[in-house]
């Protein structure tokens, strides 16, 4: 820790930074009005699948770098669980160093293009910006700004591949390739290790890809990120189902000295009420996948959607938000959200939910499922919902929804997606009796190397934490390479 | 990407093919399944493996033409090859020593029953099998279910080869004669439901092998969900067997029948498409 901030300080002493600081009063910087992010019509991003947000132009982004104050003791990188230096990335902009700025950002996260664009900045660096917490001002936009960096450098055509110490022919495995084995797979290869990341899908990202949709992250983003960890030596070969195509002990045979584990929470939960398996009621990973993995709204692409004209997803987070969203651009009438707490609970990022309000999308909130009814032949067309009022906390500190009596009543659908969390990939710990696992299915580890119950085997994102953020998947991939690092090398020694 | 070895008509609209896919070829056991895709624009289908070769590294599909994608494959020749194949999936068949099982197969379930029957004999069982399908060139596999049952009864509706009658028919005359242990029936859900309700009328326990509609098949979407004992199931990882009594048919049916519409026009332009290009 100790030597962090001595970097940090010696960093921050560097004569381009001392020279900017003094280049304008702290009392200009302060009194800027934050930025905000050009964003696509409404009325037209919700018939398509355009980005809904365009990113910020060169002019306003340096505006808003001026803004951060590059603080001695830049409380914002608490927030970050990859430990960005925020201020040196957001001083380079200041600078117009722009490919500098997007070094700086790689030095700890190999996806800053997909973070600035999907990490809660409101709950993470943002939160804890000296702006929000000193000033109760609008934080730096940390986010837009690390975007913008990367979508520079990207469309620069002068990406910067990470430097990678000398090949150590050393096999290590990932399994996995979400955000969490992409970032253990990119530190893996910085420390010279033969990295092969295993995919059972037939494309490479995980959630990236499969889930979070093209308006939010296009797969063009998620792709040149995968391009570079291809360029530092990562392979990858997907249809592989680790445990099942192949055992662990037959990768060992091959010569694989540890693993790091990041299957991600994929399976769905349901409601178990009455009608759930009528057709037209799908989990949102399966209506997310036909669509953004699939390509089913395409008539080019094989797979078929069911794309409804009333449309509720029940739930009130990212997936929901994001399932809804979809159902409006497949051309939903009425798409609906129904959230059985009200609006503060929702567990959604506060942009999705102000940009699904502009797109039309209608929020029920304080309303619960109680049944589906199908119309003889199996197809869902209506559902029962109950009213809900808000009693005490519950264990999630968040207040319980009780239901009020008396309160149901019928709406109309014909698509409906389930959208209420996921469980853990059981997959892994099915295969490995020996594997240390909680009541919940999540993996133990050691909070700080990610080494599971077997000592060669390391894990980390939503397999561990059951379901969290793509940027705390990473961090832990992160400090699983370095604990794996650590691990094999002990072993190569007492060898 | 796995290439086509080799291929062989079992009928207008029945197919084997032999895929190189070695990795898939060792760790598979009876009741496994693969997913395959082709193309970049193709949809995902799950496919029993018929059985394999670990030696030459490669697996064998049955696959019957009924719709876009089992059309595709099954039009592919020697040579080609089949973009994504994942697997083995699902659980493997528990084999033990139970006695005397009788094994049903129905069209093109017959394919997936093939290394059950094998396993069953091989783990010293008596195996009566009885192969159903509409008439007599719709039978596949038969020399092949000979090799490894006591007996094979055959059924066809129109009575061209064997018995005329349901499979339920040829069942019935089974456990009417002897002691069965166990049954395991694989084909058309309305057949499976059929044969189970014959089954439970003599309280004889009975798996079935669920040919739901799968997206990834490895539990990640639920598109494969059935209601066994009254609990939602997930056949690409609970199943794809499960007990025949407890399955919810009436609720599968209706499942299958999810796209019909967008299946049918599919195939209709793929067809076209198909009738234009040869
Ligand atoms: C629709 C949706 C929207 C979201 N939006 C946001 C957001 O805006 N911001 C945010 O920060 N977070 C968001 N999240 C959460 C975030 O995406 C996850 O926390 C993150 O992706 C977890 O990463 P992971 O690497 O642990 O797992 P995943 O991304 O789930 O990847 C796991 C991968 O492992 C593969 N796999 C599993 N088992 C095996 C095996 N045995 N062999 C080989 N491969 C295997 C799977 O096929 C999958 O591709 C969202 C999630 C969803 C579903
Ligand atoms: C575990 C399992 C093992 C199977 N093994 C075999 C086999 O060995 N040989 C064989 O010929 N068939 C097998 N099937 C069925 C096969 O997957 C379907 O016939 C195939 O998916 C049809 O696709 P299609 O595009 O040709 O037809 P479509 O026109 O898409 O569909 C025709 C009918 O097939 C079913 N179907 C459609 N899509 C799917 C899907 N993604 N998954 C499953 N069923 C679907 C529906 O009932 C549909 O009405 C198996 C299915 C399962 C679940
Ligand atoms: S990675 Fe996420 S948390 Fe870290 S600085 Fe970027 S936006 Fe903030
Ligand atoms: S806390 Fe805010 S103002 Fe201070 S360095 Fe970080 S981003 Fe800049
Ligand atoms: S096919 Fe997706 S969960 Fe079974």
């Amino acid at each position: 820790m100790e030597s962090i901030l001595e970097y940090l300080k010696e960093e921050r002493s560097q004569e381009w930074r001392a020279e900017l600081r003094k280049s304008m009063k702290a009392k200009e910087r302060t009194s800027r009005e934050r930025v905000s992010m050009p964003e696509a019509d409404p009325n037209q991003r919700n018939k398509n699948n355009m980005e809904v947000n365009s990113g910020l132009p060169v002019e306003n982004a340096i505006l808003e770098a001026q803004r951060c104050l590059d603080c001695p003791d830049p409380t914002c990188m608490n927030g970050c669980p990859v430990g960005i230096n925020i201020p040196k990335f957001i001083k380079k902009i200041e600078a117009k160093d722009f490919l500098g700025a997007a070094v700086v950002l790689k030095e700890t996260n190999g996806l800053p293009a997909v973070c600035g664009r999907v990490c809660p900045q409101e709950k993470q660096c943002e939160s804890s910006c000296f702006y929000t917490i000193k000033l109760n001002k609008p934080a730096v936009a940390i986010g837009y700004l690390e975007r913008f960096a990367a979508d520079y450098e990207r469309e620069s055509g002068k990406m910067a591949v990470p430097e990678v110490s000398e090949k150590n022919k050393i096999k290590v495995g990932v399994v996995g390739s979400g955000p969490a084995g992409l970032a253990a797979a990119g530190d893996l290869a910085k420390f010279g290790y033969d990295v092969t990341v295993f995919e059972a899908l037939h494309e490479i990202g995980g959630v990236l890809k499969y889930g979070i949709p093209e308006f939010r992250l296009p797969n063009e983003i998620v792709d040149v990120e995968i391009d570079n960890l291809r360029k530092m030596g990562v392979k990858f070969k997907t249809n592989f189902l680790v445990g099942k195509t192949v055992s662990f002990d037959d990768l060992k045979k091959e010569g694989y000295k540890a693993f790091f584990v990041g299957s991600g929470a994929g399976l769905p939960r349901f409601m178990n009420i009455p009608g759930e398996n009528f057709n037209g009621i799908f989990s949102s990973n399966e209506y997310l996948t036909r669509v953004n993995l699939m390509h089913a709204a395409s008539d080019e692409y094989d797979t078929p959607v069911i794309s409804g004209k009333n449309v509720a997803v029940i739930g009130g987070g990212n997936t929901a938000m994001d399932s809804v969203r979809t159902a409006k651009r497949l051309g939903a009438d009425r798409a609906m959200i129904i959230y059985r707490r009200s609006e503060k609970e929702m567990p959604a990022r506060v942009e999705e939910i102000k940009h699904g309000k502009e797109e039309g999308i209608e929020f029920m909130n304080l309303h619960n499922p109680l049944e589906y009814y199908d119309n003889d032949n199996g197809r869902v067309n209506r559902m029962k919902v109950q009213k809900m009022e808000l009693g005490e906390p519950d264990a999630s500190g968040r207040r319980r929804p009780i239901p009020i009596e008396g309160s149901e009543f019928y709406i109309d659908v014909d698509t409906v997606v389930v959208s209420v969390g996921v469980s853990p990939n059981p997959l892994i710990p099915k295969v490995l009796g020996d594997l240390k696992v909680t009541d919940w299915g999540t993996i133990v580890v050691d909070q700080e190397t990610m080494q599971s119950s077997i000592p060669e085997l390391f894990a980390g994102g939503d397999i561990v934490r059951g379901g969290a953020t793509v940027i705390l998947a990473m961090g832990d991939g992160r400090k699983a390479a370095a604990g794996m690092h650590k691990y094999i090398q002990e072993k190569v020694k007492a060898n | 990407m796995s290439k086509i070895l080799g291929k062989e008509i079992f009928s207008e609209n029945v197919v084997k093919l032999v895929l190189e896919a070695p990795e898939i070829a060792r760790s598979r056991k009876p009741g496994h399944f693969v997913i395959i895709k082709i193309g970049k624009k193709g949809e995902r289908i799950p496919l029993t493996i018929a059985s394999s070769d670990v030696e030459k590294g490669t697996i064998t599909l049955v696959i019957q033409k009924v719709g876009v994608t089992s059309s595709k494959l099954a039009n592919l020749e020697v040579g080609d090859e089949v973009t994504d194949v994942v697997g083995p999936l699902g659980e493997a068949t528990h084999i033990e020593k139970v006695g005397t099982v009788l094994c049903a197969g129905g069209g093109v379930g017959v394919a997936p029953l093939l290394p059950i029957v094998e396993g069953f004999q091989k783990a010293g069982n008596r195996v009566i099998t009885v192969l159903a399908a509409r008439s007599k060139d719709l039978i596949i596999l038969e020399e092949q279910m000979r090799e490894y049952s006591d007996e094979v009864i055959i059924m066809t509706d129109d009575g061209s080869y064997g018995k005329k009658g349901l499979v339920t028919a040829g069942m019935e005359e089974v456990i009417q004669r002897e002691k069965v242990n166990l049954s395991v029936v694989i084909g058309p859900a309305i057949m499976m439901k059929y044969a189970a309700l014959t089954t439970k009328k003599y309280n004889i326990k009975t798996f079935a092998s669920l040919n739901t509609i799968m997206v990834d098949g490895t539990g990640m979407c639920g598109a494969c969900r059935v209601s066994v004992g009254g609990r939602t199931k997930f056949v690409c990882i609970d199943g794809p067997e499960f007990d025949a009594h407890q399955v919810d048919f009436d609720e599968m049916l209706q499942r299958l029948g999810a796209y019909k519409e967008q299946e049918r026009e599919a195939y209709e332009r793929y067809l076209k498409t198909a009738e234009t290009v040869s």
